[in-house]
């Protein structure tokens, strides 16, 4: 359903400001969204100061800095630091990417951060992904066979391998399913565009003899059909891929085998 | 996990932290418009009505319709159906898996946006 509204205990209230770090040469103001389950307070944004000539150029960097020589209760995921592990997906200047890889000089003005958008919070930038990695398992991300087991291995031509450039490349970092208006207003039930570009690597695949029952589990008017084409998840994409096409492929190939 | 507090999670901001792309402002338009079009269709449906019901009442909803807020209401009713008619043939390009790439959405983007002025002014132009 569409709301919104953010409920009452989610509204975002103006939150502290932190001290400017002594002898800064080139501060920058960070606005960071802030959460703590023990407070029983509502999320606040805080302000942070950062001199830049003493910080990496990544935006994980001034989080670790912060979270270093500022304020140690900041709590984020991260972990390759490389864009590999998709574990500091957040949202950053208004678009969701990971901030290992998205660079300070990208952006103009203050940074805000927030957590991926609607999303239960589990605290400041974590948001809970439970669900979301549910919706994944639902598709079944496994090459489903029933002929009898080579005595090798399941091979596949070039052309078939090639199939899959673009599609396993996905770190599961959520950025585009949390981008998507009507994952946002329909996540329960619609699987959004992280699910959905999984199910079709595993469609398309050559050696998958499952294609029927995948095509046949995504009929359906929610788990497929909720995708209007609005693009956010393409374009905020931080591996650069398209969901967007994919999720067309399936629909077009729902539509193919009816006609 | 043993204390965490799963009751009562915040939602993360949603649409008021996330910037408009082209892609989601000419989608809900496509939305937006196609909802006005059913009003500005019962007005136009009412129009005609009124040319059945008799000679006085047709003078009524006529001079409504051609009065300026009328006008406007009939103008922005036009450009909302090019809108949408544009709107409608990219949905059409689209359902065949084809320029979904950033670059040429974008393109037929601006192309439904521009073209749906272009061609209400034509349409002011020849009517």
């Amino acid at each position: 359903m569409v709301e919104l509204a953010l409920p009452k205990n989610s509204r975002v209230r103006r939150g502290r400001e932190w001290p400017m770090p002594k002898g800064a040469e080139n501060p920058r103001k960070f606005r960071i969204y802030r959460w703590n389950p023990d407070d029983g307070n509502n999320p606040q944004v805080d302000t942070y100061h950062i001199d830049m000539k003493k910080c990496g150029p990544m935006v994980l960097d001034a989080l670790i800095k912060i979270k270093n020589e500022i304020d140690p209760t900041l709590t984020f995921r991260r972990s390759c630091r490389e864009g590999i592990c998709g574990s500091c997906a957040m949202n950053i200047d208004g678009i969701n990417t990971l901030a290992c890889i998205h660079g300070l000089d990208e952006i103009r003005g203050d940074v805000k951060i927030y957590p991926l958008p609607h999303m239960p919070v589990v605290k400041d930038l974590i948001p809970d992904l439970t669900h979301f990695y549910a919706q994944h398992a639902s598709i079944m991300p496994w090459l489903e066979t029933k002929t009898n087991e080579p005595a090798k291995e399941w091979r596949q031509s070039i052309e078939d391998r090639s199939k899959l450039d673009g599609l396993y490349e996905c770190v599961m970092c959520a950025s585009c399913s949390t981008s998507c208006p009507s994952y946002w207003w329909n996540g329960d039930k619609y699987l959004g565009p992280a699910a959905l570009l999984h199910a079709y690597r595993w469609i398309i695949d050559s050696r998958d003899e499952a294609t029927g029952e995948r095509l046949d589990d995504l009929e359906d008017p929610f788990k497929l059909y909720r995708c209007h084409t609005i693009m956010n998840c393409t374009k905020t994409c931080p591996k650069g891929l398209n969901p967007a096409k994919a999720i067309a492929e399936i629909k077009k190939m729902m539509l193919e085998r009816v006609v | 996990m043993a204390d965490v507090n799963r009751g009562n999670r915040p939602l993360s901001p949603h649409l008021t932290i996330y910037r408009p792309q082209l892609t989601s402002i000419s989608s809900i338009l496509t939305r937006i418009t196609g909802n006005a079009l059913i009003a500005g269709a019962l007005l136009v449906v009412w129009w005609l009505l009124a040319a059945a019901v008799g000679p006085e009442y047709f003078a009524f909803a006529d001079a409504a319709i051609r009065s300026v807020p009328g006008d406007i209401v009939m103008l922005c009713s036009l450009w909302a159906l090019w809108y949408h008619f544009l709107a409608g043939i990219r949905h059409l390009i689209w359902d065949n898996a084809m320029m979904l790439e950033i670059r040429t959405a974008e393109r037929l983007g601006w192309a439904v946006v521009i073209g749906s002025f272009v061609l209400t002014g034509l349409t002011v132009a020849v009517v």
